[in-house]
């Protein structure tokens, strides 16, 4: 079967424009959501405790919410039905630090008459403990892009290593923007998601790019315009179907993998598909607006090949005694 | 003609490898080193806990101040106002000049990790900044090593203590079945297990009701109350000895057939306390536990051979946790709880059956996908897709890796990211097939074209895996672990072992049948 049969470059560069236009309008969307709505930051990033409990048949949601609001130090405590309709979600900013009083146990003793109930998960974070893993998550978003611009520089040029991580940057802020916008609770997992596809995202880049490093050695065009349509056309075909299975695979995940990883393979979807769009329409263009010469990258090249050949030649000479 | 190499040999290998070492994993049986599951598959308790390392500095510089008072007691020289002045000081005064330069001498031999300044006959005993640090320090190593014993000795399966970072401690506990369990754990690890033996001020008790607190700090003294009752007693700071000094301590009864604990003290802390109780006898002393005043007996007779009684009307499940903190000695700083994660046994068994339903679905997915879309090239790269699933599996048993959730969804992933490369290769092939290109060359130049792509792809994912590694906590960890070594065993399977196979069966694919064996119309092929 083939879907995608290459036959003649697509013109993707001379409708750039617009594609740029687009994502720039989306970018300002997710951006203003971001920091007009903000992040809905769960327990492990601002402390509190998470209670889940499940019923005997159906959770009586209204009886929890008032066996947990008469105690006035869990006013303002969220009650939610968690995946199906038997489990309930119970939340508080409430964390404690002694080892022997317990928030779960707390609950546990306020929901007693509530029903036939067990409690299946506790989770408490400190609120000192939740800023230092926010601060270890920024860290850690900064460090890797550090290290992939590092590493595309040396690969291939740095207008590379800037395009690819603009891209990234493209596509981990939809990301967030479509996080805040469905309202998903950012713990761990999401930050977790949010570095997989910025390793996707780039995975797909490279790609497109390495094809464009060889075209550029191989086409005799020297218009980048051209040499980047034919590269992108080329790798459609592998992009979207690495984009297709990867996307089967993260929505059976979305839909069977349970309530707890819903918000991570949600994450995903998103950053799976924004991922394989800028690696088509993005990345590519930016190379261009950044004043890539393919004339220059292959003096470059030459010099570089010269030299090795010189250092070659130099080297023989020194093996042979003549110098 | 070729009909083995060196590449499908090494796969051939990386397979049995890979089979050979997931069985344990998969049929979980006792023997082999298997996969363990993570706390939230398996069910658990998961704590961080932080240290008040300032209590350890405090009672260091109390347990400073007694010796100094034991030291002048045996050696007879006379002193006043022995006092703590705060966490890190002590001040005292001698009445007899005389005793200075002996004062001076037995201070420096006896007493480390202090500095000594005098102002005409006031001294102060001051802590230097690396006697603080080596007490911090000390009190985090010491605190893991009893939170430990202590877990050890309750009886549970291999629970996991350890440091973390500069000043907290790391506290796994699978298998918890009931809430009263992990709520005894809690209660366990979290009991100081201070012991004092403190002497009752008995010229001043008579007003401990209406004195202060302040005031009883004048005094040298420290107002406890009853563990069960809310009688008050006012005792003396200094404590004669305390728990450092016991060798051990068991659940006994009473005459009254009331659990007790009975303890043993060490020689020197026998000597102490036959001293003491020889010295007051007629006056009573306090046996004090984290604070609270046990009992406080009557000294009738000087004691000796170190064996002391603690009755404190207690059920026998609190006594024989109390023997255990006590065995494993006190914590010199408490801890408290920074983070806690408890997952029921019945959540972890749901998130496993989810997980394992969503990796086979997507597994089915995309092994169907890549039979109709590539034909044979598609079933080649299934079966490396296959021999990855397995080799993941057998290294993380070989090294004992833990698998959680997040890492099951990145073995999930990586199923859709490891027919990356075979799906790279695969439309490399198609195009030089469709140049004209044989078999052969297609299939070589193919591979060499595709190569520095998949190269550089996975190195950069591999960069994102290292940092989300080294930078995530607890079952991020296992995400990222799964992830990275996914992508090195897909560099083996997807790369060198699917070209192995093509190169091994190359003689029998017929170039008039494109479209069985690459999923292709026949047309510009030779």
């Amino acid at each position: 079967m083939e879907i995608f049969k290459y036959k003649k470059p697509l013109s993707l560069m001379s409708k750039s424009k617009r594609f740029g236009l687009l994502s720039v309008a989306v970018l300002i969307m997710a951006l203003g959501l971001i920091f007009t709505k903000g992040f809905n930051y769960g327990i492990d990033f601002a402390g509190g405790t998470l209670i889940q409990v499940q019923y005997e048949g159906k959770a009586p949601l209204d009886k929890v919410r008032q066996a947990i609001d008469s105690d006035k130090a869990y006013e303002g405590a969220t009650v939610t039905f968690f995946g199906g309709e038997d489990e309930v979600v119970i939340k508080t900013k409430m964390s404690s630090k002694k080892l022997g009083e317990d928030v779960g146990d707390k609950i546990r003793t306020l929901l007693k008459d509530t029903g036939k109930f067990e409690v299946r998960r506790v989770d408490m974070v400190g609120a000192k403990v939740g800023s230092e893993l926010r601060e270890q998550g920024i860290m850690s978003m900064l460090l890797a892009i550090l290290g992939i611009l590092i590493y595309v520089s040396f690969r291939f040029e740095w207008r590379f290593a800037v395009a690819s991580v603009l891209a990234l940057v493209h596509d981990v802020t939809i990301a967030m923007g479509m996080i805040v916008l469905f309202n998903v609770e950012v713990n761990l997992d999401i930050l977790a998601a949010l570095l997989t596809i910025l390793g996707y995202s780039l995975n797909d880049t490279i790609i497109v790019f390495d094809r464009i490093r060889e075209g550029i050695r191989n086409i005799k065009d020297p218009d980048l315009g051209a040499i980047i349509d034919e590269s992108v056309s080329r790798t459609l075909s592998r992009t979207t179907l690495t984009s297709l299975t990867t996307f089967f695979v993260v929505l059976t995940l979305y839909l069977f993998g349970g309530e707890i990883i819903n918000g991570f393979s949600f994450t995903l979807l998103v950053g799976v598909v924004v991922g394989t769009y800028s690696s088509i329409f993005v990345a590519s263009p930016i190379l261009m607006w950044l004043g890539f010469s393919v004339s220059g990258f292959r003096e470059k090249e030459a010099t570089k090949l010269k030299r090795e050949k010189e250092k070659e030649k130099m080297r023989a000479m020194y093996e042979n005694g003549t110098i | 003609m070729k009909t083995l190499n060196f590449r499908v040999i090494l796969f051939a290998f990386a397979l049995i490898f890979g089979i050979v070492f997931s069985i344990p994993s998969l049929t979980q049986s006792d023997e082999g080193k298997k996969i363990t599951l993570g706390l939230d598959l398996q069910g658990g308790l998961h704590m961080l806990l932080g240290i008040k390392s300032e209590v350890a500095i405090e009672s260091r510089i109390k347990s400073m101040a007694a010796s100094v008072k034991y030291i002048f007691d045996d050696e007879e020289i006379i002193f006043d106002e022995l006092r703590m002045v705060d966490a890190e000081k002590i001040t005292f005064e001698l009445l007899d000049g005389d005793d200075v330069i002996k004062v001076k001498a037995l201070l420096k031999k006896e007493i480390e990790g202090t500095v000594l300044s005098e102002n005409g006959l006031k001294f102060s005993l001051q802590m230097t900044a690396e006697e603080v640090e080596r007490t911090k320090q000390n009190a985090i190593s010491q605190a893991v090593d009893t939170i430990r014993t202590r877990l050890d000795s309750f009886g549970l399966a291999e629970p996991t203590v350890a440091k973390q970072g500069e000043d907290k401690i790391l506290v796994e506990v699978p298998g918890i079945k009931t809430q009263a369990d992990e709520q005894r754990i809690r209660e366990l690890i979290a009991r100081a297990a201070h012991l004092q033996l403190m002497a009752v001020d008995e010229d001043r008790i008579a007003r401990v009701s209406t004195m202060s607190i302040q005031e009883a700090k004048s005094f040298g003294d420290v107002i406890l109350t009853d563990v069960n009752t809310p009688e008050k007693y006012l005792l003396r700071a200094i404590p004669v000895l305390d728990g450092s000094m016991l060798t051990d301590a068991k659940v006994g009864f009473d005459e009254n057939n009331q659990p007790v604990i009975n303890f043993t003290l060490n020689g020197q802390g026998a000597k102490i306390f036959g001293d003491f109780t020889g010295k007051y006898v007629g006056k009573r002393m306090a046996v004090v536990l984290d604070n609270k005043v046990y009992s406080a007996p009557n000294i009738n007779e000087r004691i000796g051979g170190g064996r002391v009684q603690i009755s404190g009307r207690f059920e026998l499940a609190e006594a024989h946790d109390l023997a255990i903190a006590l065995r494993s000695g006190a914590l010199l700083a408490p801890v408290y709880v920074m983070e806690k994660r408890s997952v029921g046994p019945s959540l972890g068994a749901d998130s496993i059956r989810s997980s394992s339903i969503a990796l086979m679905l997507g597994f089915a997915l995309v092994v169907i996908f890549m039979l109709i879309y590539y034909g044979m090239a598609g079933v080649i790269a299934n079966v490396a897709l296959i021999g990855n699933l397995f080799l993941i599996l057998a290294i993380m048993s070989l090294f004992g890796a833990t698998l959680t959730l997040p890492g099951m969804a990145g073995i999930v992933l990586t199923v859709g990211m490891a027919v990356d490369a075979n799906v790279i290769i695969n439309e490399r092939i198609r195009e030089l097939l469709h140049e004209g290109k044989s078999i052969g060359k297609s299939i070589e130049d193919g591979y060499s074209n595709a190569f520095t792509a998949i190269w550089d792809a996975n190195v950069t994912t591999l960069i994102a895996a290292t940092v989300l590694y080294a930078y995530g906590t607890g079952a991020i960890k296992g995400f990222a672990l799964t992830m990275t070594i996914g992508i090195l065993a897909s560099m083996l399977t997807a790369i060198v072992g699917t070209h192995g196979i093509y190169q091994w069966i190359l003689p029998k694919i017929d170039k008039k049948k494109l479209g069985f064996w690459f999923g292709i119309k026949q047309e510009g092929a030779k």
